[in-house]
């Protein structure tokens, strides 16, 4: 059975603050509160702000999550960050503007002929730019004050207030169809082909020797008769260039990168698809999710950016770390939704099938959401309580002595650097550093562990979550 | 009693559980995820 492996992964995040009111809770927040409003758009980060901003920097590679500074984050951002890190980068957002532009192919997007001049001379200076049709900008450019004014039509902004496009629905009875939610599924589309098309450059790989993608984004593509029916992985494949793949999307809330991930490596050990890859797109919906905890802490809208993913899995190649499919976690239904329960399932079951100890993990990746996000809005840090609860759970084993829950969760967790994206802050996030970790790096194991929130849906009162487990490629490791 | 959990802590069905098992009328049960 052929082994299946990680051979590259890439982050990339998409700087949206004009976009950040079209969030879920600003939508819903700032229209009938002009105050608040004013204060919204007055918070928003300069480009270079984020690019400076620290997790920002984690999140790109440049620096691992356990190296980052002291808190707070917001004051510690030097100057001469890059937008481009070893892992991918921070696309401003003119240039988003104009991918979201090239990649409409229904004509819904109107841009000022000013923005997408802007953003044609930005993107021809990329480095993806040999892989974007940026001809089809052109069909984009328009009356952007006509376009935004029109029934239904959802303004596009740059900045905190400069007008720069609109996008229109595209059925004006069919709500799946809305400007709102083809607005969410097209920075979903852009944000996941950005990831992409940096795993093809970054990597040198062969667009044609993919021949499947899994695509693991909250976004539900489809209209009034199959609301959430997909299938963006194929609709990414296109942008990619991957003529050979097909594609499909997986769904499991913000736990579906690791499944995700545990099926492209099956796909791999059955032997059918030489060259399966991952991509996540950014959630616009979680955009300002926590903007009240940040204006009434006098803190910038943390949540202005859209974060995407992309990993490519193929069989062994002999360095890259190794998918242990005989080492996955599964959250059962009758598994119990305690927290406790939650990790026992997903932290302890697939190591002890092993005969391994907890502390033969080097590096535990979980919710890493950024806790200078959520705390503001009293969410707490939620990477440390995952972290305080597994240490626990080692103590309670044997693995480690009471007295060392500080240091287990100090060396073996991390600070949370991802922003509120939700399934991207969920584990995939750290795969960049995971890969590093586990080639140049001195880490010999690093286990992904993603949770969902099921019970959101109104389904079932269940959670669900799934984890795997990473190895070096080591023939001593694999024996 | 209204049992409002959360994903990473403790979930409302487990409030509900342990609140009705204490005698408590349960009038509202929800999970919540803060992230």
């Amino acid at each position: 059975m052929p082994v299946p492996v990680v051979s590259a992964s890439t982050q990339v995040l998409g700087h949206a603050p004009g976009l950040a009111r079209h969030g879920s809770k600003p939508r819903r927040e700032l229209p009938d509160n002009p105050g608040v409003e004013k204060r919204f758009l007055a918070s928003l980060r300069a480009f270079d702000d984020a690019v400076a901003y620290p997790p920002h920097q984690a999140w790109l590679g440049t620096v691992h999550p356990r190296d980052l500074p002291e808190r707070p984050w917001m004051s510690a951002g030097g100057t001469g960050a890059s937008r481009f890190g070893p892992a991918g980068e921070l696309m401003p957002e003119e240039e988003l503007l104009g991918l979201l532009g090239i990649l409409d192919g229904f004509e819904l997007v109107t841009l000022s002929p000013e923005a997408a001049d802007r953003a044609a001379r930005a993107l021809a200076e990329h480095p993806l730019a040999k892989r974007l049709d940026l001809d089809l900008l052109d069909r984009a450019r328009g009356d952007a004050e006509a376009a935004a004014a029109a029934p239904g039509a959802l303004p596009l902004h740059v900045g905190g207030d400069a007008l720069a496009g609109a996008i229109r629905g595209a059925q004006d009875d069919d709500e799946s169809l809305s400007a709102h939610v083809l607005l969410e599924n097209l920075l979903g589309k852009a944000t996941a082909s950005l990831a992409l098309l940096h795993l093809l450059e970054d990597n040198g790989v062969d667009p044609t020797s993919i021949e499947y993608v899994l695509s693991c984004g909250e976004e539900a593509i489809g209209d009034r008769y199959q609301r959430g029916g997909g299938n963006l992985a194929k609709a990414v494949a296109e942008v990619a260039g991957l003529t050979e793949a097909s594609g499909a999307d997986v769904k499991n809330f913000c736990a579906a990168p690791v499944p995700a991930l545990v099926m492209a490596s099956s796909l791999v050990a059955a032997g059918d698809d030489r060259h399966p890859a991952e991509d996540a797109g950014g959630s616009l919906a979680k955009l300002g999710m926590k903007f009240q905890g940040h204006l009434s802490h006098e803190l910038p809208v943390l949540e202005d950016v859209l974060g995407g993913a992309a990993a490519l899995v193929e069989a062994d190649d002999g360095r890259s770390p190794i998918v242990r499919l005989d080492a996955v976690g599964r959250h059962k239904v009758a598994a119990g939704g305690s927290a406790t329960q939650i990790m026992e399932a997903l932290a302890i079951e697939p190591l002890a099938r092993h005969g391994l100890a907890m502390t033969d993990v080097d590096d535990f990746a979980t919710e890493l959401h950024n806790p200078e996000i959520t705390e503001p809005q009293g969410s707490g840090n939620v990477p440390d309580r995952n972290y305080k609860t597994m240490a626990a759970l080692a103590a309670r084993r044997g693995d480690i002595a009471r007295e060392e829950i500080a240091a287990f969760v100090a060396e073996r967790g991390m600070p949370g650097f991802a922003p509120t994206q939700g399934h991207l802050a969920s584990s995939l996030c750290y795969l960049p550093h995971a890969l590093d970790r586990l080639t140049t790096g001195d880490a010999r194991k690093v286990l992904l562990l993603a949770k969902g929130s099921l019970f959101l849906g109104r389904m079932c009162q269940l959670s669900d979550g799934m984890s795997v487990l990473l190895e070096r490629n080591e023939a001593e490791v694999r024996t | 009693m209204i049992a409002v959990g959360e994903r990473d802590g403790i979930s409302g069905p487990a409030i509900a559980a342990c609140a009705k098992a204490a005698g408590a009328e349960v009038v509202f049960v929800a999970t919540e995820c803060f992230v």
